[in-house]
């Protein structure tokens, strides 16, 4: 038995050294897993980036089958959803994994997103992996949205409607480029066809090359850790950091876990509430699109609704759309805006935790309100809210430069 | 490979040169794929004008039709709503319909060629949404003197009864006022001016 078995692993030894003198396998295994070392104090908030990846994998393969049911034209794309639904065998479980998997994604990538402001995971030398970050983070709007009109429900002609007129605002160019984006002089056929192409084809693959990016720049430089601390300038005699532990198996096993967990609550409201409440799947999508009615109450999905909160609380058009824009776009400077001489908040002083969490608390807010009726009391709130997102950016990078900070220890703690 | 005699002149010249002709190549290449995204021959085709029968109209009673994928509304509008229209002007972004697009024949207080009937896009000029006609006088919860007017669910726009748009609303135009002509009393032909007119 034991010959046996050490003769399979002679074998398996050699065709691997075969496989390895033609493609570097056993390398990149060990770059990025057996002798990636990753500080070894990660918590609760590093387990996003797995799961991030897990869903990407998800989505990817519920969408491949539900593209084997679904038609991609105005006649016939909301009877075939319907069709999915009712008639396909277990294609309601393939739908809601897809659908519910939007909204876990993002979830998922806002909790990713604070893990960085949290700790400084964008700051020097980490800009590049966040401006991946946040470029995946666009593309992922986008194929949301693209996904989001296909079901040609009523909330997805209405939500197309508004967010291709949100380019109308643009001067001159506005009014034929929105004609572009439709293919028509309204949403039609021709715009749900090419949204699908855009959906399942260009932003998918897209979005594969930029997370390879984000990936491996992130190997380049190294994972941050909670402490904030360069794990590198403490390496022992064979040049592993003192506080590294090789990503698998100790991280694998580690994000397995989580992704058990995770799986767990995701299982749990795809059973049992796959639409929750109206959040992920709006009651409105129910009924078939229909261009002579608006719905009475026409607000984006929950992900998109802060951004939608600052436009609405802006009374011009073209302004609300730029301050939307940009209040977006912002977030790409964040790496150079927060000028501390510290990365973590651990070591940072009150002014930061102050300036975070009202951030924080901004963001959420400004969600709530973005799903809100918009009574005039709740557009004063959401200006007040919109003022204090955009003084957050001013204020940290007037207040990082010399704010105070605590002394960072030589090692990580746990 | 050795570098004696290289012309590092000639071959930067060549580089610039080359790639400046292949990004022009590629720039052309793009050109029939960005294009496929217009409206196509088909879309251009269908356009042609509605007519419809406004007889059987109520007062304060909408019609909506669909004309070029766009939604037109009908309105009839009794006398009151007529008298109505001046006293809002205060409280109008662009109360003599100066900077919104509509044919000359609606430059006026109603907007229309016949006061009674409004003819208009229904299309929100925010954001293109349809606006729900609100007709009754009376406090509404985003107004408390509403005198009766179109009122947009997406982005709260308000419009009175001849499509103008109020102050301090994301809408920055009044509603737009298609093309139309009255063949006889009861019929509106919707995308065509009437004779003689622009």
């Amino acid at each position: 038995m034991g010959k046996a078995a050490s003769g399979v692993g002679r074998q398996a030894t050699s065709f691997l050294n075969w496989v390895d003198q033609r493609l570097p396998v056993t390398d990149f295994w060990n770059a990025h897993l057996a002798k990636y070392y990753a500080p070894k104090n990660f918590n609760f908030w590093y387990y996003m980036g797995g799961l991030a990846l897990l869903v990407l994998v998800m989505q990817i393969l519920t969408g491949i089958f539900l593209t084997m049911h679904y038609k991609p034209s105005a006649a016939e794309a909301f009877a075939s959803v319907e069709y999915i639904m009712r008639d396909v065998d277990w294609g309601w479980l393939v739908r809601y994994m897809h659908s519910t998997g939007a909204s876990f994604f993002f979830i998922i990538v806002y909790l990713h997103m604070f893990r960085s402001l949290l700790y400084g995971s964008h700051r020097k030398p980490r800009e590049l992996i966040w401006v991946f970050g946040m470029l995946i983070y666009l593309l992922l709007m986008a194929e949301a949205f693209f996904g989001y009109v296909l079901p040609w429900g009523q909330m997805s002609y209405w939500g197309a409607q508004v967010i291709i007129n949100l380019f109308g605002a643009i001067p001159a160019i506005g009014e034929p480029l929105t004609e572009w984006i439709r293919g028509d002089y309204f949403i039609s056929d021709a715009t749900i066809n090419r949204f699908f192409a855009l959906h399942v084809i260009a932003l998918p693959l897209a979005l594969a090359g930029l997370v390879a990016m984000h990936l491996t720049a992130l190997h380049e430089v190294g994972s941050n850790n909670p402490d904030g601390i360069d794990i590198k300038k403490n390496k022992d005699e064979d040049g592993v950091p003192v506080d590294g532990i090789p990503f698998h198996p100790y991280y694998t096993v580690k994000d397995i876990f989580g992704a058990s967990m995770f799986l767990m609550i995701f299982a749990f409201v795809i059973f049992f509430w796959p639409e929750a409440g109206g959040l992920f799947l709006e009651h409105d999508n129910f009924a078939p699109a229909n261009p002579l009615v608006t719905p009475e109450h026409i607000k984006p999905v929950w992900y998109f609704t802060p951004y939608y909160a600052i436009l609405k609380a802006v009374p011009d058009k073209l302004m609300g759309v730029v301050l939307m824009g940009v209040s977006v776009g912002v977030l790409f400077l964040l790496p150079w805006l927060d000028r501390s001489p510290v990365r973590s908040i651990r070591y940072k002083g009150n002014w930061y935790k102050i300036l975070v969490f009202t951030f924080a608390i901004a963001f959420v807010r400004l969600g709530m309100l973005g799903m809100a009726e918009g009574t005039p009391a709740q557009t004063w709130e959401m200006r007040f809210w919109t003022f204090i997102y955009f003084a957050f950016f001013i204020l940290l990078f007037f207040l990082s430069k010399g704010g105070a900070v605590k002394p960072e220890p030589e090692r990580v703690t746990h | 490979m050795s570098a004696d005699g290289v012309n590092n002149e000639r071959r930067r010249f060549l580089l610039a040169t080359t790639s400046a002709v292949g990004a022009v190549g590629v720039g052309l290449a793009a050109v029939p794929f960005i294009s496929t995204w217009l409206p196509s021959a088909k879309a251009k085709a269908v356009g042609a004008p509605v007519e419809v029968n406004v007889g059987k109209l109520d007062f304060g009673q909408i019609l909506k039709v669909q004309w070029r994928g766009q939604t037109i509304g009908i309105l009839r509008r009794d006398e009151r709503m007529i008298d109505d229209l001046p006293s809002l002007d205060d409280r109008l972004r662009d109360p003599d319909s100066a900077e919104s697009i509509q044919p000359s024949y609606a430059v006026n207080e109603a907007r229309a060629s016949n006061a009674q009937f409004l003819v208009v896009n229904m299309h929100c000029t925010h954001l293109g949404c349809v606006p729900q006609l609100i007709p009754q006088v009376g406090a509404q919860p985003f107004d408390d003197d509403w005198k009766g007017g179109f009122y947009c669910p997406c982005h709260k726009s308000k419009f009175d009864m001849a499509g103008r748009v109020y102050n301090g609303v994301p809408a920055p135009t009044n509603l737009t006022v298609p093309p139309y002509s009255f063949l006889d009393e009861q019929t509106v032909l919707i995308g065509v001016n009437p004779e003689g007119a622009a």
